[in-house]
């Protein structure tokens, strides 16, 4: 089976996912571009899996999905809570951590 | 077939406590059917099992790996065999009693459903101890009963005496308990790093662990059970436990929480054998502190007023006998004393609530003449008394008798001996309780009535073994000493404790001694003209003798006074001369010598060489962290652009460099 479109397609969204939470200012887009690169990393690890006749790829990715949802979850709700303090997710604002 | 699934008698009261702490309020009766309801169905479980152990008598010694570390399995089992079987038998039935009475005695009370929450937690973890197949898992139990303990002492904490009495049963019993986990720890490495009971026993029986190892392991753990069973010089706590619920004091303060103590010693008994060397005779630790917890309780039982407190004394001496018993190497005498002390002595201390019910006060000087009042109460106490006395035919009348045969015939004459004076005092100073709380005029207040039903049915149902469970052990029946054996499998040479036959002649003259104990209560304490009459506070001896009881031995003085008080007095103005003159002149000596040494350190290391690198670190630090900080922007973005770039340039290195 040939696996270099599937790694192709990994690559440019994984890319995309990078760029996204590296440029974006809105913090819902960067959890939405981490979402982004989780996917890229599954579709690597099905293709993997199917190629090489081993579910522990697919098991790996079932894992990665569910982890996924958690932790937008729990993003989510630090983006609602920032929201509701700042009036707006803007990420440059943000930066109480400042040394 | 059933004995495998006896877990299920301390899960039953455990998962009551939960329904009770969660829904307690909400029950119709406040929590206690569900309390009763599954001691009583771990009662009759626990009977299923020993009618099957009576049948097959096999062992069952099982467990789960809770979890392991290398060679290290830290495990929780069970271990049925005779001494299990009779103990769980005896543990529900005297608990099941206790919850029914309390229904009665507790009615109304502000915490009700909050004292049988802790009454079913109390029987789960007693039940959980005595299963216990290892060392660990019954130190858990043990420390669980006596959380229990100290939560129903202090049941009515809103008076400071009995959270006083509550948190000085605690520490008491935590002093023990100390040992008790040395102890346990020095026969874990001693065993070769397990826990496991049987395998102890054997190892000890086997001379398989030092001598010196097992001495050490012994003693430290026989420091837990003088916490735990009360043995002089910590047996303080018990009568101030009698702060509590008349209830907790028959189930934890009689008949179960104390004896764990003594279960301990029967359980663990190859190293208190061989670490004792007990079946050499003489004299050893055990039996020395024992002889002397026998006689003094059942001194200081004759001067109380409290009635309760009259029996957590006598407690404290029969506590002494089992572990007399043991200590000489009676096993079985001290295990059967122990099982028929349970139910005579739940039922003197049910008695006694039933009375305070009735008059609403502890004091006996309170109290007379309620034999005519509350007949069913009388008459059952007056079995209890007989029992505990050891009058023939009654149940401790055997178990008594057979500690005095073990004493004698193994060799520890003293232990005969002061078993013999113990069992006259027993007699008399019970002799005065009956006949002050019963007999004569009623001097106290009110109109004295009779319990309720849900009161005197525990009284009669438990009065009932105290009359007949001695005979199981009686001469042509003995069927006790072959129901409940210390075995150990697999040992290179056969042990047994030893086992002697019933002696007639000695038997009829500690009955004489029981009796004559009676006797003279009767004469002092019934007849109104009595020549020994007033005795006490007539004859300067023997009021000098009342006042040093009264004061009990002065030791909770000794404890408080004594120890904190000489190192206040004398001992700190010695300590203070020694220090002033002695250590001072040396101190001073060393300080010239340290001082002169010291300007030079000062001077050049520390100031030029030491100070020199510590700044020069400081300040290092200081610009490497200015240096730092700008990279410690605070926004999220430039920290993930840092992140890539590294795992970039790492990937990067990973492909150039293989």
């Amino acid at each position: 089976m040939p696996i270099t479109e599937y790694l192709l397609l990994s690559a440019f969204l994984f890319c995309t996912g990078v760029y996204g939470v590296l440029a974006r200012r809105n913090g819902v887009l960067v959890l939405m571009s981490v979402e982004l690169m989780l996917n890229a990393v599954n579709i690597n690890l099905v293709a993997f899996s199917a190629r090489l006749n081993d579910p522990a790829g697919q098991v790996f990715a079932l894992f990665v999905i569910a982890i996924a949802a958690a932790e937008v979850g729990v993003g989510l709700a630090i983006v609602l809570l920032i929201y509701r303090n700042r009036v707006g997710v803007n990420l440059d604002e943000i930066d109480l951590m400042k040394g | 077939m059933f004995a495998e699934k006896a877990w299920l008698i301390p899960l039953l009261p455990a998962l009551s406590f939960f329904v009770i702490l969660f829904f307690g309020k909400k029950l119709p009766k406040g929590g206690a059917e569900s309390g009763i309801l599954t001691v009583g169905t771990s009662f009759v479980l626990a009977v299923i099992v020993a009618a099957q152990w009576l049948k097959d008598a096999k062992v069952v010694d099982d467990h789960l790996t809770w979890w392991s570390n290398g060679k290290v399995h830290i495990t929780i089992g069970q271990h049925v065999d005779g001494l299990t079987v009779m103990m769980l038998a005896m543990v529900t039935f005297v608990s099941l009693m206790v919850h029914v009475y309390s229904t009665g005695y507790m009615h109304g009370d502000v915490r009700f459903t909050y004292f049988f929450a802790a009454l079913s937690l109390f029987t789960a973890s007693m039940l959980f101890m005595v299963l216990a197949d290892n060392l660990l898992q019954l130190m858990i139990g043990w420390e669980l009963v006596g959380l229990c303990s100290f939560m129903l002492i202090g049941h009515w904490f809103e008076e400071k005496n009995n959270s006083s009495a509550a948190l000085k049963a605690f520490f008491t019993t935590k002093f023990g308990d100390v040992g008790l986990v040395l102890g346990t720890i020095t026969l874990f490495f001693a065993a070769g790093q397990t826990f496991h009971i049987e395998t102890i026993n054997r190892l000890a029986l086997d001379h398989d662990i030092s001598h010196g190892l097992l001495l050490a392991g012994a003693l430290l753990l026989f420091l837990g059970v003088m916490g735990k069973s009360a043995q002089f010089p910590l047996h303080v706590w018990l009568p101030d436990a009698m702060a509590g619920p008349t209830p907790v004091s028959a189930l934890i303060h009689a008949a179960t929480m104390v004896v764990a103590g003594v279960y301990l010693v029967a359980r663990v008994y190859g190293v208190f054998w061989s670490g004792f060397s007990i079946g050499n005779g003489g004299l050893n630790w055990m039996a020395f502190i024992a002889g002397i917890t026998m006689i003094i309780a059942a001194g200081l039982a004759f001067v109380q007023d409290d009635i309760k407190r009259v029996l957590a004394y006598s407690t404290v001496s029969q506590l002494g006998y089992m572990v007399a018993a043991l200590s000489v190497g009676a096993w079985t005498a001290g295990v059967f004393h122990l099982f028929t002390h349970a139910f005579f002595k739940a039922l003197l201390f049910l008695g006694s609530g039933s009375v305070i019910h009735a008059v609403h006060s502890n004091n006996m000087s309170e109290m007379g003449g309620l034999k005519k009042y509350m007949p069913t109460t009388y008459w059952t106490f007056v079995i209890g008394t007989l029992a505990l006395a050891g009058i023939f035919p009654l149940a401790g009348f055997w178990s008594k008798d057979e500690i005095l045969l073990g004493a004698m015939k193994n060799h520890y004459p003293y232990i005969f001996l002061l078993g013999l004076i113990g069992a006259f005092m027993t007699a008399a100073y019970m002799g005065r309780c009956v006949h002050l709380t019963f007999h004569g005029e009623y001097r106290g207040h009110g109109h004295p009535h009779e319990s309720p039903r849900t009161m005197t049915v525990p009284l009669v149902l438990l009065a009932i073994p105290s009359v007949f469970v001695g005979l199981i052990n009686a001469p042509g029946v003995e069927k006790f000493a072959h129901w409940v054996r210390f075995e150990v499998p697999g040992l290179k040479e056969a042990f047994e404790v030893p086992e002697h036959k019933f002696n007639p002649g000695l038997a009829l003259f500690s009955f004489a001694v029981a009796a004559a104990g009676l006797v003279v209560a009767t004469m002092v304490f019934y007849w109104k003209n009595a020549p020994a009459k007033g005795a006490w506070t007539r004859v300067p001896a023997f009021r000098a003798l009342n006042t040093f009881l009264v004061e009990k031995y002065y030791l909770d003085h000794l404890f408080v006074g004594g120890v904190v008080g000489s190192i206040k007095g004398p001992i700190a103005r010695a300590t203070y001369w020694t220090n002033q003159k002695i250590i001072d002149g040396i101190v001073n000596a060393v300080g010239v010598g340290a001082k002169l040494v010291g300007r030079f350190t000062y001077d050049v290391i520390d100031q030029k060489g030491v100070d020199g690198i510590v700044n020069g670190i400081g300040v290092s630090a200081s610009e490497t962290g200015g240096v730092l900080r700008l990279v410690q922007s605070g926004r999220v973005q430039q920290y993930a652009l840092m992140l890539f770039a590294a795992v970039g340039l790492l990937g990067l290195a990973l492909i150039l460099f293989t």
